[in-house]
């Protein structure tokens, strides 16, 4: 796949590929927003379920600890209130995270590789 | 089996039966175990098979081999940058073995292996100590200040440096919770469509009309479920990469 003897010829030819497609009209607009078909999992539901997944998992792990800590050092459940409170700001902080402007690499990767899957499919034509 | 008398019973699909009768049941092997095997076989079987001709222009099962190998390895590299070659073995087992657990469950009498907690918990387990085991191989003792976000007063550090380690610890559930919920969740649906469509096919002619849409519902929803296996199984993926990746490169 990746043996091809004239691949160091390979970008140039991208290149000049790219710019007659992109003269002929034949490339889709990049950066397109919901026209990927992996954007389904973008949806409201998925966004929905990977918020309240994230914001879950962080108190779960907190009330966790805290409720091993609490049982370690006697059964006065000082623990489970901090680490409560300490659960819910990592959950918020997994959400900003997710969706804090520049960071969030998943979309990034997403559409670089649809752009990359895309010329792909231009070379094979 | 989904309807019993008046009552729809969705949750017994995913219960555990032994398989291979009383050699099954003393080795407490279960039919979730079975499709385990059966999922590493067809993924061993698409590259074996799919690759026995080395044809320089590929037939179809080929390109589905090769294509299987080119995504995941440019995700790899793609997320965790060019170390990201050393993980692509991990990444493409991962990702294969998830998306054909996922798939198999679509097919009918086939289980879902990953609709279990316990699968998929492992599975992230795995992932969370390859991820913290690599993140101490290349920093050593310098991995810690991952914990530690940068242009913070040191008056916060107390505070917040147990949020990021909750944060981190906090992967373990969301990676394992989003898959098993979503293939569970998906399997309840279809066990209770299925019902209805038995159920009001069964209980009168005029009920005939509401049990043709329920199979209408039912047939949109097994190709929603087949969506749905292959967006979690890549999500599990990237996710998957982007821990190596903040392992790899802090920050």
């Amino acid at each position: 796949m990746s043996d091809d003897p004239g691949e160091d010829e390979g970008p140039s030819f991208e290149e000049r590929l790219k710019a007659a497609r992109s003269r002929q009209g034949l490339d889709a607009p990049p950066k397109s927003p919901g026209s990927m078909p992996g954007d389904v999992g973008m949806s409201p539901w998925g966004i929905g379920l990977r918020v309240g997944v994230e914001l879950v998992s962080a108190l779960v792990v907190a009330v966790a600890i805290g409720y091993g800590l609490s049982l370690l050092f006697g059964a006065r459940p000082i623990f489970i209130a901090v680490f409560v409170l300490l659960g819910g700001a990592a959950g918020v902080l997994n959400v900003w995270r997710m969706f804090a402007p520049g960071n969030d690499k998943w979309m990034q990767k997403r559409t670089g590789r649809g752009n990359r899957d895309g010329g792909g499919a231009g070379i094979k034509h | 089996m989904a309807a019993q008398g008046s009552s729809i019973d969705a949750m017994s699909q995913f219960e555990l039966h032994p398989v291979f009768g009383h050699l099954g049941a003393s080795l407490g092997f279960a039919q979730s175990n079975l499709f385990m095997i059966v999922a590493a076989l067809l993924t061993l079987g698409l590259l074996w098979v799919g690759m026995s001709p080395r044809a320089m222009v590929p037939g179809r099962l080929q390109s589905a081999a090769e294509m299987a190998y080119e995504a995941v390895m440019s995700m790899c590299v793609d997320t965790i940058g060019p170390e990201g070659r050393g993980f692509f073995p991990f990444v493409f087992t991962l990702f294969f073995f998830i998306l054909f657990g996922n798939l198999l469950g679509v097919w009918p009498y086939d289980f879902t292996f990953t609709s279990h907690i316990v699968v998929t918990l492992a599975l992230t387990l795995v992932v969370f100590f390859l991820s913290t085991g690599v993140g101490l191989y290349y920093h050593g003792g310098h991995f810690f200040s991952y914990f530690v976000p940068q242009g913070v007063p040191a008056l916060l550090l107390p505070l917040l440096v147990p949020i990021e380690v909750l944060s981190y610890l906090s992967r373990i559930i969301s990676l394992s919770v989003r898959l098993f919920a979503n293939m569970m969740a998906g399997h309840v649906m279809l066990e209770v469509f299925g019902a209805f469509v038995v159920m009001l096919a069964g209980a009168g002619i005029i009920f005939w009309i509401p049990s043709a849409l329920s199979e209408a519902v039912l047939i949109a929803l097994i190709g929603f479920e087949i969506l749905v296996a292959t967006l979690q199984a890549y999500v599990f993926a990237i996710l998957t990469c982007i821990y190596l990746h903040d392992a790899v490169h802090l920050h």
